[in-house]
C-alpha cells in the first residue's frame, strides 16, 4: 500500500528552481534511499513533503490525503516523524526531556515512559546521560538521540535527512544497521543520503536526485547498473575518486 | 542605626526590588526567546493591570480577589495582544515585528489616556503597601517582604512549570529551535500564546507590586518597568531566562547600593552610575553575564 506519494513537485528559492517536477512514492514497510549530489534537491523534497517549504506546485498525498498547504504540526500528528539534517536536537534540554517532547503529541504518559525506557535500552549511551543537557553530547550520541526523539512519537513514516553526517565509519554503519532494525519494527522509511553506497546496501528501492529532477529511479541493483552515477558517485571507472576511500565516507 | 540592621535592611530592599525586576525581565525573554522580538508594548501590560486594580478597587472584593483579577486582565491582554497584532505579521521580518510592538505600545497608551485619563489616578490599595515593621532599630516594610515571597514563589512555580509540562518544555525547546519543536508536533500557535500569557502574568504581578510603590497608575506607567526589563535582561544576557532572572537581581541590588551608600551630592546622579556600571559590564562581557552554553546554528 502506497504510503506517501509525491506527484510533480516544483520549489523555487527566489529565481532557483530547486526541484523541477519530482515524483516519487514510497510504499509501507519499505526502505526507500533519496540520493544524489549536493543540491541535488533531496533535503527540499524532505522540507516540502514536512510542510516546512511550500512548493509552487506540485501534490504530495499521505494514505491518499493531501499534505500540501498544512503546517508542520499537523503533519507530524499524522504518524510522520523527521530526523533533520545536522540533528537539531535541543542543546540546553536533557536528553530524557528532549525524548519527552519527541511524544509531544501523544497523551499516554506511562506508555510514554515505557518507550523513553526501551529506547534507553536500545541505546545505552542515552539512558547513562538522561539527566545531562543533550548539548554535552558527542556528534553520534546526538544522531542517536534525534533518531530516538524522532521515534518517541511512535512514527509510521520516518523521514531520515542524512543521518550518518559527520559521524565516524564505525558509527555509519551502525546507523544503517539502526535503519534496517526499525524496518523489521515496522516502520516505513524514506532515507536521504549521500552516502550512496551504503543507502544502497540496505534500500528496497532508490531515487537517484539531479540538479531537481529524478534521473532514475529503481532497485539497487538496476541503479548501480546504471552508467551514470558509477562514475558520477560511486567513484568507479573513470573517476578520479583515490581508491582507498574508506568505504562509508560520504561521497560528493 | 547599628551595621547590622542596616545590611538587612538592604538586603530586604535589594531583594524585594531585585525580585520585581527578575519578574519584569522574565516577561521580556520568555517572548523574545521564541519570537526573537523585543515586544516593547509589554510596558503596557503593567498599565492594563495597573487599570485592573483601580477599575477592580472600586468594587468591595477582597484585595487579594482584586489583584488576581487584574493579573488575569494582564494575561487576556498579552495574548490578545499576539492574536490581534503579532501574529500577522509573524512570518515577516524582525523589524517589522519590533516596530508593530511600538504601535502596539503607543496605541494601547493612547487609548488609556482618552477613555481614561491623562492624570495619574490612584487605585485603592490595602494598608500593608504603606505599613512597615519594626524590631529595635531595624524597620522594613511589608510590601517588600511580600514582594520577595512573591517573587521567590513566581519563579518556582513557572520553574515547575517549565520542567515538568510539555507546554513548558516546547517553550524552552523553541527558544532553541522554533521549527524543530514544530516538527515535533507541537502547534506553533499554541507556544506562542503560551509564551505571551506567562509574559502577561509576569507583568500583571510586577503592576501590583511597581503600582504598590508609588500609588498612582496612569497612561505611561509601563515605560519605566519596560526599560528596567530591557536592561536587566541585556545585563544578565537576553538568551536565557537564567539571565534574565540574574540581571533582575543585579540591577535591584546595584540600585538599592547605590542608593544607600552615594554620597549625598552625587546621589542625584544615581541612575547615571548605575547605567555607567551596566556599560562597563557589558564592555567586559558583550553577551550579558551568563552566555548561551552552546552556541546557536546559524540558519
Amino acid at each position: 500500500m502506497t504510503l506517501l506519494a509525491v506527484d510533480d513537485l516544483v520549489v523555487r528559492y527566489g529565481a532557483i528552481e530547486a526541484l523541477r517536477g519530482v515524483s516519487l512514492h514510497v510504499d509501507e514497510g519499505e526502505i526507500v534511499g533519496l540520493i544524489g549530489a549536493n543540491g541535488a534537491g533531496k533535503s527540499t523534497t524532505m522540507n516540502s513533503i514536512l510542510g516546512v517549504v511550500r512548493p509552487v506546485r506540485g501534490t504530495i498525498t499521505y494514505r491518499g490525503e493531501p499534505l500540501l498547504g498544512k503546517p508542520p504540526e499537523a503533519i507530524i500528528r499524522k504518524g510522520i516523524a523527521p530526523t533533520m539534517e545536522g540533528r537539531r536536537i535541543f542543546p540546553s534540554l536533557t536528553v530524557e526531556e528532549n525524548l519527552r517532547l519527541g511524544a509531544a503529541i501523544r497523551s499516554d504518559r506511562q506508555q510514554i515512559q515505557a518507550d523513553i525506557d526501551r529506547w534507553c535500552a536500545f541505546f545505552p549511551i542515552l539512558g547513562q546521560r538522561l539527566q545531562q543537557p543533550a548539548g554535552n553530547l558527542s556528534g553520534g550520541q546526538q544522531q542517536m538521540l534525534a533518531v530516538a526523539r524522532a521515534l518517541m512519537s511512535n512514527p509510521k513514516l520516518l523521514l531520515m535527512d542524512e543521518p550518518s553526517l559527520g559521524l565516524a565509519p564505525l558509527l555509519v554503519a551502525e546507523v544503517f544497521r539502526l535503519i534496517t532494525q526499525l524496518r523489521d519494527l515496522g516502520v516505513t522509511i524514506l532515507l536521504v543520503e549521500q552516502n550512496v553506497r551504503m543507502t544502497l546496501e540496505i534500500a528496497d528501492r532508490a531515487y537517484l536526485l539531479n540538479t531537481g529532477r529524478v534521473e532514475f529511479s529503481g532497485t539497487p541493483a538496476e541503479i548501480l547498473q546504471h552508467a551514470d552515477i558509477e562514475q558520477a558517485y560511486l567513484g568507479g571507472g573513470k573517476s578520479s575518486r583515490p581508491a582507498s576511500a574508506p568505504m562509508g565516507a560520504p561521497l560528493t | 542605626m547599628n551595621p547590622i540592621s542596616e545590611l538587612i535592611q538592604y538586603l530586604v530592599s535589594s531583594l524585594s526590588l531585585g525580585g520585581l525586576y527578575a519578574l519584569m525581565a522574565l516577561g521580556l525573554v520568555i517572548v523574545y526567546g521564541i519570537l526573537r522580538l523585543v515586544n516593547f508594548a509589554y510596558g503596557e501590560l503593567v498599565m492594563v493591570a495597573g487599570y485592573g486594580l483601580l477599575l477592580f478597587g472600586e468594587s468591595p472584593l477582597p484585595f487579594i480577589i482584586v489583584a488576581i483579577l487584574s493579573v488575569i486582565a494582564a494575561i487576556i491582554a498579552g495574548v490578545a495582544m499576539e492574536r490581534v497584532a503579532f501574529r500577522p505579521v509573524r512570518n515577516s521580518n524582525a523589524m517589522t515585528m519590533l516596530i508593530t510592538s511600538f504601535a502596539v505600545s503607543t496605541l494601547l497608551q493612547s487609548i488609556a489616556l482618552l477613555a481614561i485619563s491623562p492624570r495619574p489616578r490612584a487605585p485603592n490599595l490595602p494598608s500593608i503597601f504603606v505599613e512597615s515593621l519594626t524590631l529595635g532599630s531595624l524597620q522594613v516594610k511589608i510590601v517588600d517582604l511580600i514582594g520577595i515571597v512573591a517573587g521567590v514563589l513566581a519563579l518556582v512555580s513557572l520553574t515547575v512549570f517549565l520542567r515538568r509540562t510539555v507546554i513548558g518544555l516546547a517553550l524552552r525547546a523553541a527558544a532553541d529551535d522554533f521549527t524543530m519543536t514544530r516538527l515535533l508536533g507541537v502547534p506553533a500557535n499554541r507556544v506562542i500564546s503560551a509564551a505571551f500569557a506567562i509574559s502577561g502574568m509576569m507583568a500583571g504581578i510586577v503592576a501590583i507590586f511597581w503600582i504598590g510603590r508609588t500609588g498612582q497608575t496612569y497612561p505611561t506607567v509601563g515605560l519605566q518597568p519596560v526599560l528596567i526589563a530591557f536592561i536587566a535582561s541585556v545585563l544578565g544576557g537576553m538568551e536565557s531566562l537564567k539571565g534574565a532572572v540574574l540581571g533582575g537581581y543585579v540591577l535591584g541590588f546595584l540600585t538599592i547600593g547605590l542608593q544607600t551608600w552615594l554620597p549625598q551630592g552625587v546621589n542625584n546622579y544615581r541612575d547615571a552610575v548605575m547605567f555607567g556600571i551596566v556599560i562597563l559590564v557589558l564592555l567586559i562581557q558583550p553577551q550579558g553575564l551568563i552566555r548561551p552554553s552552546y552556541s546557536r546554528e546559524v540558519r
